[in-house]
C-alpha cells in the first residue's frame, strides 16, 4: 500500500488553500505547508505572536531576534505585512476572522474533536500555547497527520482518549492514506491515496467509513 | 515638568517587594526585558508570581530569575520548550507552581484587567481539562467559559522607543504582550533602546499611550 510522505501531505493541504485566504500554520509539521503555497497566489500567513503577511526564513546572517514566528524561529515579513499585539492576534482567531488553520494532532475523532496538546502522561509538563484558541477560532480547521501511530494504532478514532484541545472543531483531516471530512454526521472519505482502498481505511481505523 | 525617564535599571525595580505579582513581556526572547530582569535579580525580591507567555528560554531573562529561585509561581501558556531547562528542573523538584492558561485567554485576561472588566466569557478551552470546574454559559448557541482578569503589581516590558511622558513604540514581533501588560499592572516599567524627545514619536504611531506607563528606563541599544 503506497502512502504519502509528510512533504506530500503538506503539498496536498496547500492545494486546498485559495488565494486571499488568511491562514495560520501551526508549529511543527503544518509549517511545511508554506513551502508548497504557489508564489503567484497571494495568501496571508498569520503568526500568533503578532504578524500577518509572514514570509520565509531569512538568508543566513539576516536574522532579526525581534522578528520570529510562533515556533520562535527567525522569519521575514512580506511587503504589506503588519505587526500587532497579542489581544489583536487572538481576536483574529477567536473572532472568526481567520479562514483556515492547519494543525497537527495526537488524535482526531470522527465528529471533529481534536486532541493535540497533551498526552496526559504523568509527570510531563503540560503546555498549550495557542492550540485551543486556533482550534475553536478559525473558520476551517484542517489537521494533517499520519493516519497511524508508530505502533500502528489509528489516530482517527470514534472518541479521543487523550485530553481534548477543542470539541467538534476539525473540518478536514489530511493523512498519508487520504483526505477525510469530519463533522456532525461523522467521517466521510473525500479522497484516497492511489493504491489505498476504502476497505484498507476501514480495516486500519476500525471505523465504518464511507465515501463522501 | 513630568519626566518618567529619570529611572535607572536598579532604581526602577527597587520597590518590588517579596511576593509581588510581576508581568514580564516577551514571547520567547523577543520582547523579553533582560536588563530589567537582571536588575530585579540583583534587587533580590523573592516568592514572585510571574506572568509571561513562557517559562524562560536558555539562561537569561526569566530563565535566570527562575534559576536564582526567585519565582514561586508561573502563569503562562507554554512552559515546556527545548531550552526551558531551569523551569523544568524547578517544576520537577516541586519548587514552582504552574497555572497553565491557553495563550489567547492569557492575553484576554490580562487585557480584561487593564480594561477594568470583572470577568470575560471565552469559547477557548470549553470542554477541556483547562476549563474543568469553571463556570460556563451558553450564549447564542455557543459555549463559553468564565475567566477572571489577571492583575499585577508590576509589569516589566521592553519597547523600542519611549519619551518622558511614557509613550511607547515597539519593534516588530517584540510587541507581543507589552501593550496589554502595560495596562494591567499598577506600576509599569518599560525598558527602551532609546528615550527620545517629547514630540519625536508620531502621535499616530504611538502604540502604548503614556497613561499606562509609570517608569521608562533607557537600556541602550540591546533593548
Amino acid at each position: 500500500m503506497s502512502r504519502l510522505t509528510r512533504e506530500q501531505i503538506a503539498q496536498r493541504v496547500a492545494r486546498d488553500i485559495p488565494e486571499g485566504a488568511y491562514v495560520n500554520l501551526g508549529i511543527g509539521l503544518p509549517t511545511m505547508v508554506a513551502n508548497y503555497l504557489p508564489a503567484e497566489k497571494e495568501i496571508f500567513l498569520q503568526s500568533e505572536n503578532g504578524l500577518l503577511g509572514m514570509g520565509p526564513a531569512p538568508a543566513a546572517g539576516q536574522e532579526d531576534p525581534d522578528l520570529i514566528n510562533a515556533g520562535k524561529q527567525p522569519v521575514t515579513l512580506r511587503t504589506g505585512g503588519a505587526f500587532f499585539h497579542h489581544a489583536d492576534s487572538f481576536a483574529m482567531m477567536r473572532g472568526g476572522h481567520l479562514d483556515i488553520c492547519v494543525l497537527g494532532a495526537f488524535q482526531v475523532s470522527v465528529h471533529g474533536d481534536l486532541a493535540n496538546w497533551s498526552t496526559g502522561a504523568p509527570g510531563a509538563i503540560p503546555a498549550v500555547g495557542g492550540a485551543m484558541d486556533l482550534a475553536i477560532g478559525a473558520k476551517q480547521v484542517f489537521v494533517m497527520m499520519d493516519l497511524l501511530t508508530k505502533q500502528g494504532e489509528s489516530k482517527l478514532v470514534a472518541e479521543c482518549s487523550y485530553p481534548l484541545t477543542g470539541l467538534r472543531c476539525v473540518s478536514r483531516l489530511y493523512t498519508d492514506h487520504g483526505v477525510i471530512a469530519l463533522g456532525p454526521e461523522g467521517a466521510r472519505v473525500i479522497e484516497l491515496v492511489d493504491g489505498v482502498s476504502l476497505d484498507d481505511l476501514r480495516r486500519l481505523t476500525g471505523l465504518a467509513l464511507d465515501m463522501a | 515638568m513630568i519626566d518618567k525617564s529619570t529611572w535607572t535599571l536598579h532604581s526602577a525595580v527597587a520597590d518590588i517587594p517579596d511576593g509581588a505579582t510581576v508581568m514580564i513581556g516577551g514571547f520567547g526572547t523577543a520582547g523579553m526585558p533582560d536588563e530589567l530582569i537582571d536588575a530585579l535579580i540583583e534587587h533580590g525580591a523573592r516568592g514572585l508570581t510571574i506572568v509571561n507567555n513562557n517559562a524562560g528560554n536558555g539562561d537569561t531573562g526569566l530563565a535566570a530569575l527562575i534559576a536564582n529561585k526567585r519565582v514561586k509561581k508561573v502563569i503562562c501558556s507554554f512552559p515546556r520548550q527545548v531550552d526551558s531547562h531551569h523551569f523544568d528542573a524547578a517544576y520537577h523538584a516541586g519548587e514552582i507552581e504552574l497555572e497553565l492558561v491557553p495563550q489567547g485567554n492569557l492575553a484576554a485576561r490580562i487585557q480584561a484587567a487593564g480594561q477594568g472588566l470583572g470577568a470575560i466569557f471565552t469559547p477557548t478551552g470549553y470542554g477541556t481539562e483547562l476549563a474543568a470546574g469553571k463556570e460556563t454559559r451558553q450564549i447564542n448557541g455557543r459555549h463559553y467559559v468564565l475567566e477572571y482578569p489577571i492583575h499585577a503589581d508590576f509589569a516589566l516590558i521592553k519597547a523600542h522607543h519611549g519619551d518622558r511622558w511614557g509613550n511607547l513604540v515597539y519593534r516588530k514581533t517584540a510587541r507581543n504582550f507589552g501593550p496589554l501588560m502595560a495596562m494591567a499592572a499598577r506600576t509599569t516599567i518599560a525598558q527602551v533602546a532609546q528615550v527620545v524627545e517629547l514630540g519625536a514619536l508620531d502621535p499616530e504611531h504611538i502604540i502604548t499611550p503614556g497613561i499606562f506607563v509609570q517608569r521608562v528606563v533607557a537600556a541602550g541599544d540591546k533593548a
